[in-house]
């Protein structure tokens, strides 16, 4: 059984489709990691799995529990983190997580509490009001707070927005280590290097879901060429390639540049002919991650106009 | 597990909530300080029976029955001359500016003609902007004057004899015999106090979380709307037994407000009354989406019941149709209940109708809030 298994959804503000005709799922155990431009309906498709917003048309199941009609049995099953800090500032450390456990009627409470607090190492903060807490703690709090009652699911809305890298290599190695006793993790993310410790990604823009699949499976259906052009004139080459048949995209990387496009043969063409007049070798090289989903942007860029 | 009701979600809420609330100093403080302010400042500050009100007299003539009539008209407490012997020039002056509120023109022939029989004349002149302030010292004045001047002409036994086949109006003021403000005042300031703090409070109850960006991480876990609800306006019941007991002690010590009834009937009705109230608050939180539109809301409802509910005029005395309106708001059936219980000594009989009705707004709230409130962030 799939922890989430959605058809169809579809959400309307007014006459802007947010969601539009997404069906996806995730593997129980599984991190999938939730891709797309800011705007493009990652919040708002995280909220209505877990209830929070109801779907126009589509519907799915999550947990088993059906979308519609459920949503109190994968509330108490599920463990969402917000995008923002939704705890409680006014209260402590330990209030808020009193707070959290009695809510999911945990018993005794006081103990879930104290094993938290152990393991954030944050028992002897514990009465410090939440609000004082820095950008990371505040993470591994809110974090911490969404998986005390042990859901089976864990919704993660860009938990590591705004936090520094060894916080990010943390959290990540924690959401690992969760996955790994069999907790399923939907990840919403903008940053390349999360999506690729996720064992299977999805892209939306738009609405669209545009891709689905690991890494590999994604980077391969995107039917990129990829070649790695080097040259003195590096910023001069550039701006020349970018306009030339067959150049979809043209991304410095150091010293060289990311010449990216959909037909191999016509872009290996274009370069072969400029290359003398422009001072550059090039060479076949590997589409990155980060050249499909900027190759995804464009393209829907293009659709939306 | 229960899916709509669990008492340990239910205390979770109430946990926060009573936290939340005790650290808040300044609103906390509010809550416990409005309450007292607003009664001493407007127990001691408002009075429909104003006395002692400067007046100033025009006259030229200092003869004993003018003397006899200012002394008289001073000694019914409602005038105070504080401007004796003017011009009428600077009397219209002393009206104009509001330093006096009224005039008393005794004409320079007045001693003549009181002794030649005729009828003489005095003008007052009253300052009735504010009907209130005139009509009692107005409603003394005829028959005061009339008095001491018969007085003074030793004609007091002669009138007496005159008058002794007239008419004879006997007035009672009942419950209130004394006729002070501040015995209707006073319960009425309950309600308003109550009024005041709890809808205002509970207004916010909601758009705070929504605000603060916390009613979504709320929302996801699994509370019900009825919890969410509980969770919110039962601490206010307890603020609202605070402030109880500070008005109806402070009404006792400070303002001497008789308790003619039964306190357990009064306090029954508080609490119907309060309830309404949370629910009322907490209802429009439902409808506001900032703290602010929950603000003006409240204060859109606040001004009529007010002025409507008999709390600042006398009910009785609206038209027909502004009656209706304020039998809308739950303060005009509570101060029935707090004034007949208090000052009349009323039993349940007599405040059941009210009462029932306290309890029907407050069921309808519930109702209103429960249906409005939305487990989504649609």
């Amino acid at each position: 059984m799939n922890a989430i298994d959605v058809q169809n959804l579809v959400k309307r503000y007014g006459d802007k489709t947010v969601v539009n005709d997404v069906t996806m799922s995730v593997a129980e155990g599984e991190i999938s990691g939730f891709l797309g431009p800011n705007g493009s309906g990652k919040t708002t498709t995280i909220r209505v799995m877990c209830g929070l917003l109801t779907a126009d048309s589509g519907g799915g199941t999550v947990l088993g529990f059906d979308l519609k009609t459920e949503q109190h049995k994968i509330k108490n099953q599920v463990g969402y983190m917000t995008q923002k800090f939704s705890f409680y500032e006014d209260l402590s450390i330990e209030e808020n997580l009193d707070f959290v456990a009695r809510l999911h009627q945990l018993s005794p409470y006081k103990q879930y509490v104290r094993e938290t607090l152990d393991t954030l190492g944050l028992t002897s903060r514990r009465h410090q009001l939440a609000g004082s807490l820095s950008g990371g703690w505040k993470q591994r709090l809110a974090l911490a707070a969404c998986i005390m009652h042990k859901p089976k699911l864990l919704l993660l809305d860009e938990p590591t927005a705004g936090v520094d890298p060894k916080a990010r290599r943390e959290f990540w190695d924690e959401i690992h280590a969760l996955a790994a006793n069999g907790m399923t993790v939907l990840v919403s993310t903008h940053y390349m290097d999360e999506a690729e410790r996720c064992h299977r990604i999805n892209y939306i823009s738009y609405g669209n879901l545009l891709a689905s699949g690991t890494v590999q499976e994604v980077i391969d259906g995107a039917h990129l060429a990829t070649f790695v052009v080097e040259g003195q004139q590096i910023n001069t080459v550039a701006k020349a390639l970018k306009s030339l048949p067959g150049v979809d995209q043209v991304a410095p990387f150091g010293n060289s540049l990311h010449v990216v496009g959909q037909d191999e043969k016509q872009l290996s063409q274009t370069l072969a002919r400029h290359s003398n007049e422009l001072a550059y070798s090039y060479h076949l090289g590997e589409t990155s991650l980060e050249d499909v989903f900027i190759q995804f942007m464009a393209n829907s860029a293009d659709n939306m106009q | 597990m229960n899916r709509f009701f669990s008492l340990v979600r239910l205390l979770a809420l109430l946990a926060k909530e009573t936290i939340q609330m005790r650290r808040d100093h300044i609103t906390f403080g509010m809550m416990l300080g409005v309450p007292l302010m607003q009664l001493i400042l407007f127990g001691f500050a408002i009075n429909n029976d104003p006395k002692a009100l400067p007046a100033a007299l025009v006259t030229n003539s200092h003869d004993q029955y003018t003397r006899a009539m200012v002394t008289a008209l001073e000694m019914t407490g409602y005038y105070r001359f504080s401007h004796i012997a003017v011009s009428p020039a600077e009397a219209e002056a002393l009206i104009a500016d509001g330093s006096v509120s009224f005039v008393v023109t005794v004409p320079s022939d007045f001693a003549r003609r009181i002794e030649r029989g005729d009828r003489p004349q005095i003008l007052v002149e009253a300052d009735a902007t504010d009907p209130s302030v005139a009509s009692g010292a107005i409603s003394t004045l005829s028959s005061v004057a009339s008095k001491a001047i018969s007085r003074a002409q030793g004609l007091e036994a002669q009138l007496a004899r005159q008058k002794g086949q007239q008419l004879e109006v006997v007035v009672h003021k009942r419950y209130n015999p004394e006729g002070i403000t501040q015995y209707n005042i006073v319960p009425g300031l309950l309600g308003v106090i109550l009024q005041m703090t709890m809808v205002m409070m509970t207004s916010m109850a909601l758009t705070r979380e929504t605000e603060r960006g916390t009613m979504e991480n709320l929302l996801a876990m699994p509370a019900t709307s009825l919890e969410i609800m509980l969770g919110k306006v039962l601490p206010y019941l307890a603020v609202g037994a605070v402030q109880v007991s500070v008005v109806l002690i402070a009404a006792k010590l400070l303002f001497n407000v008789p308790f003619a009834g039964s306190m357990p009937l009064l306090l029954t009705g508080i609490l119907i009354f309060v309830s309404a109230l949370v629910l009322l608050g907490y209802t429009i939180s439902t409808v506001a989406k900032t703290q602010m539109q929950a603000m003006q809301l409240t204060f859109f409802y606040f001004l009529p019941s007010l002025l409507l509910s008999g709390f600042m005029f006398p009910f009785r005395g609206m038209p027909i149709w502004a009656q209706y309106i304020g039998e809308m708001f739950p303060l005009t059936h509570f101060l029935r209940v707090v004034r007949a219980v208090m000052l009349k000594g009323a039993d349940y009989q007599a405040v059941q109708k009210p009462m029932s009705v306290l309890l029907l707004f407050t069921l309808g709230f519930a109702t209103i809030a429960l249906l409005r409130f939305r487990k989504t962030l649609d």
